[in-house]
C-alpha cells in the first residue's frame, strides 16, 4: 500500500511536470484567472518576446478592482482606471482569452465568478495575480496568488516554478453557536497564529465545524488564508461541493461529470496521513470576532477590550501595536463595542455572496441604518446582484437606507473611488485592515456581515446578538 | 533580470513589523498599465502629508539617507497582496536588498524575480543591526550572494539562506521565463499523459 497522503500532497504530485536537481519543481496550472490590475505588464512582456498565450482555454478574465460600482450606464470617470479596464479587454481580444468585461451581465469579483460559473473545480491548480486566490481552495483546489512576472510565465507556458509548501492542518471541531459565522472562524484563527503564522504553508481546514459549512462559507474561510501568511488554504471536496458545481456553466456534464466526481472522490486526505503543523480550534468556544488594529491578526471577540502595548515584552512587537493603536486612535483597555463608526461596507471576495447578503438583510429588515452611518452593499457579481434583487434584498437594503451597488471589489481595496475619508471608521466585511487600505487615513474594523449590519443600525460597533 | 553579486551599503532602519504591500505602495497607484515611475509612490502614505508634501520626519525623505541600497525592516516584511508593484517601487527607488527576520511568501518570490535580495537574519542579529545603525547611521554592511553572507559593521559575518536556484538566477541574471520555455518538451509530454486530466473551459 502506498504512503498515506494529504490532499495537499495529492494535488502537488499530480501537477508536477518536471523536476531538475537544484531547481524548484515545474508545476502545471489548470486554471489561470486574470484581472485588470496585475496583468497589463504581463501581456506587454508577452508582446515584447513575441509569445502567445499557450492555453487560452485554461485562462479566464474579468474586471473588478478598478471597476466602478456605479450604474453600468455611466462611463468610467477616472481616465486611468478606464484605460486599465479597456487594456484588459483589448489584451483578451488580442490573445484570444475569454472574459466577462465591464458591460458583461456575468462580470464580478474574480474569486466570486470562478466558482459561480463552475470554472473552479476540485483537483485543479488555480492561480491569479491576486493574493485572495486561496478562495478557490474551498473546492479542493490548490489555489494561490502570484505576481505579475508569474502571470506572464503562466500565460506563456501554463506552468510555474514552485517549491513544495509545508502542510498545515487547521482542525475546527464542534459546532458554531448561533450568530457566530465562517468569518469569525478565520478571524479567530489569524488572531491566534498571527499574520505570519502560516508562512511557507498550505492550510487544510477540516473537522466537524468545517464540514458543516456551506460552500459559500467555506470560500470565506479559505479566502483569508493569506491573511494568516499561508500561500493557500483548502477544504477537501464532499457532496456539498458536487451539489454546488452540478449544472454550473463550465462544470463537466453527463458522462464527463460522472467521471469527474469519481476522480474528485479520491482527493480527500488519506487516513493516517501526517501534516508538518497542526492546530485545533473548538468552534463551541468561538465568539463573533472583530479587528482593532492595522493587520488582520489584531483581532478579538467583539465583546473584548483593546489590548495594551505595555503588556508585550518584545520591543518591536510593542512598538508595532502602539503604532497601530495610534493610527486607529484607540485607547488600550477600552471596549471596542460602542465605538462610533462612519461607514459600513458589506462586500468583497470574502463576504459578498448570497448568504452574506441574506445575513445582512436579515439584520436590517424593518430597521434603519443610523443617520450617522453611510452603508454600502456591493454584490460580488452581477449574477448575485440579479438573484438578490429577485429575492427583494435590494429593497431591504434601500429601505434601511443603505446604498445598493453594482459588482466589484469596491471599498475593500478603494481603487475605484469607493473609499473612506481620512479619519473615518468603518466596519467592513472585507479582508484587510491595513493602514489606508480602504482610503488614505481610513480606519477599518473587519467583521462578519452580521456584525457589520448590526453596527450600521446602532451607529457604533455592535454584537448582532445584542441588537 | 539585473545581476546581483555583492553589495556594500548603509542600512535604512524601518523598525516596524508586518510592513504590508499596501504601505509599500498603496492600491490606488496600481491603476497604471506600466511598470515605470513607481518609486515616486514608494511608502506614499508614510512619506507625504495631506497636501502631498514630503514629511521631513519620514526616513525616506531625509537627505542623508538618499542612495542607500539596503532596507532594514521588521518581521514578516511584504505581507498582504501579491502586487509586484511593491518590489518594482523598492528597486526603482534604489533598494537592492532587504534585511528582516522573515518575509511573506509572495513578496519574497516577487522580489527574487526583480533582483531584490531578501536577507533573513536571526532575531539577535536583527536587533543588533538596529542598535548599530542607531549608534552610527554611516555604518555599512556587505551582502555577498555567492558566499550567502552578511558582513555586519565591525566585521562579524552571518550566513543567510537562499535557495540554490534563486541564487543562480541572481548571480547570472537568468530569466525565469526563458528557463521554463526551455522545458517545453516536458510540458508537452505532461499534457499528453494518459493519467493526467487536462481541464479546459468548455461552457454549455
Amino acid at each position: 500500500m502506498s504512503t498515506p497522503r494529504t490532499i495537499i500532497e495529492k494535488l502537488w504530485d499530480s501537477h508536477v511536470v518536471a523536476e531538475r536537481p537544484g531547481a524548484p519543481s515545474l508545476i502545471y496550472i489548470d486554471l489561470h484567472l486574470v484581472h485588470e490590475v496585475t496583468s497589463p505588464q504581463a501581456f506587454a512582456g508577452l508582446r515584447a518576446r513575441g509569445l502567445k498565450v499557450r492555453r487560452p482555454q485554461n485562462t479566464f478574465a474579468t474586471t473588478d478592482h478598478s471597476t466602478p460600482t456605479t450604474p453600468r450606464s455611466l462611463p468610467i470617470v477616472d481616465p486611468i482606471a478606464k484605460a486599465q479596464v479597456e487594456r484588459l479587454e483589448s489584451n483578451c481580444e488580442e490573445f484570444g482569452i475569454p472574459y466577462f468585461g465591464f458591460q458583461s451581465p456575468h462580470q464580478g469579483i474574480v474569486h466570486v465568478i470562478g466558482p459561480e460559473n463552475g470554472l473552479t473545480q476540485p483537483g485543479m491548480t488555480v492561480v491569479c495575480g491576486d493574493s485572495h486566490t486561496a478562495t478557490h481552495g474551498a473546492f479542493g483546489a490548490l489555489a494561490f496568488g502570484i505576481g505579475t512576472s508569474e502571470v506572464e510565465m503562466v500565460l506563456a507556458t501554463q506552468c510555474l516554478l514552485q517549491r513544495k509548501s509545508k502542510t498545515y492542518e487547521v482542525r475546527v471541531d464542534g459546532a458554531l453557536k448561533p450568530g457566530v459565522t465562517a468569518k469569525d472562524i478565520i478571524l479567530a484563527l489569524i488572531a491566534r497564529i498571527g499574520v505570519g503564522g502560516g508562512t511557507g504553508c498550505v492550510f487544510e481546514y477540516r473537522g466537524q465545524a468545517i464540514s458543516a459549512l456551506s460552500m459559500e462559507e467555506r470560500m470565506t474561510v479559505c479566502n483569508m488564508s493569506i491573511e494568516g501568511g499561508a500561500r493557500a488554504g483548502l477544504i477537501a471536496p464532499d457532496d456539498k461541493t458536487y451539489q454546488f458545481l452540478a449544472g454550473k456553466p463550465f462544470a463537466p456534464k453527463g458522462a464527463e461529470w460522472d467521471a469527474a466526481v469519481e476522480r474528485w472522490k479520491r482527493l480527500p486526505t488519506d487516513a493516517g496521513a501526517t501534516y508538518d503543523h497542526t492546530i485545533t480550534m473548538d468552534a463551541n468556544t468561538l465568539e463573533p470576532m472583530i479587528t482593532f488594529g492595522t493587520n488582520p491578526g489584531m483581532g478579538m471577540p467583539v465583546s473584548g477590550v483593546v489590548p495594551d502595548p505595555a503588556s508585550l515584552s518584545d520591543p518591536l512587537e510593542r512598538d508595532s501595536l502602539a503604532k497601530a493603536l495610534r493610527y486607529m486612535d484607540l485607547t488600550p483597555g477600552k471596549p471596542l463595542a460602542g465605538q462610533p463608526v462612519n461607514v459600513v461596507f458589506v462586500g468583497s471576495c470574502t463576504n459578498s455572496r448570497m448568504s452574506d447578503l441574506r445575513a445582512a438583510a436579515g439584520v436590517l429588515k424593518g430597521r434603519k441604518v443610523s443617520p450617522k452611518v453611510r452603508m454600502m452593499v456591493v454584490p460580488g457579481s452581477m449574477e448575485i446582484k440579479r438573484q438578490a434583487e429577485a429575492e427583494g434584498l435590494d429593497k431591504v437594503f434601500r429601505e434601511a437606507g443603505a446604498d445598493w451597488r453594482e459588482a466589484g471589489c469596491s471599498m475593500c481595496i478603494a481603487m475605484n473611488g469607493d473609499q473612506l475619508q481620512p479619519g473615518e471608521y468603518s466596519v467592513s466585511t472585507s479582508n484587510r485592515n491595513f493602514e489606508g487600505r480602504q482610503g488614505k487615513g481610513g480606519r477599518t474594523f473587519l467583521a462578519s456581515p452580521l456584525t457589520a449590519a448590526a453596527s450600521a443600525i446602532a451607529g457604533v460597533v455592535t454584537d448582532a446578538r445584542k441588537l | 533580470m539585473a545581476k546581483f553579486t555583492t553589495l556594500t551599503s548603509r542600512m535604512m532602519p524601518m523598525p516596524v513589523d508586518n510592513i504590508d504591500t499596501d504601505q509599500i505602495i498603496p492600491a490606488r497607484f496600481l491603476k497604471t498599465i506600466s511598470k515605470e515611475g513607481l518609486d515616486k509612490q514608494l511608502f506614499n502614505d508614510w512619506r507625504y502629508d495631506a497636501s502631498g508634501a514630503p514629511k521631513p520626519d519620514f526616513i525616506l525623505n531625509a537627505p542623508e539617507w538618499q542612495g542607500v541600497q539596503i532596507l532594514l525592516a521588521g518581521d514578516n516584511f511584504g505581507c498582504g497582496s501579491s502586487r509586484e508593484h511593491a518590489p518594482w517601487a523598492l528597486t526603482q527607488w534604489g533598494f537592492r536588498a532587504i534585511v528582516s527576520t522573515s518575509f511573506a511568501d509572495i513578496f519574497k518570490s516577487n522580489a527574487l524575480k526583480n533582483g531584490l535580495v531578501p536577507v533573513v537574519v536571526p532575531r539577535d542579529v536583527h536587533a543588533k543591526l538596529f542598535e548599530m545603525v542607531a549608534a552610527d547611521p554611516h555604518a555599512t554592511a556587505t551582502i555577498g550572494l555567492a558566499s550567502q553572507t552578511l558582513t555586519l559593521p565591525g566585521g562579524a559575518v552571518v550566513e543567510f539562506p537562499v535557495d540554490a536556484f534563486s541564487k543562480h538566477c541572481l548571480l547570472e541574471g537568468v530569466d525565469e521565463l526563458g528557463y521554463i520555455l526551455q522545458q517545453m518538451p516536458a510540458i508537452e509530454a505532461y499534457e499528453a499523459r494518459k493519467d493526467v486530466h487536462l481541464n479546459t473551459l468548455n461552457p454549455s
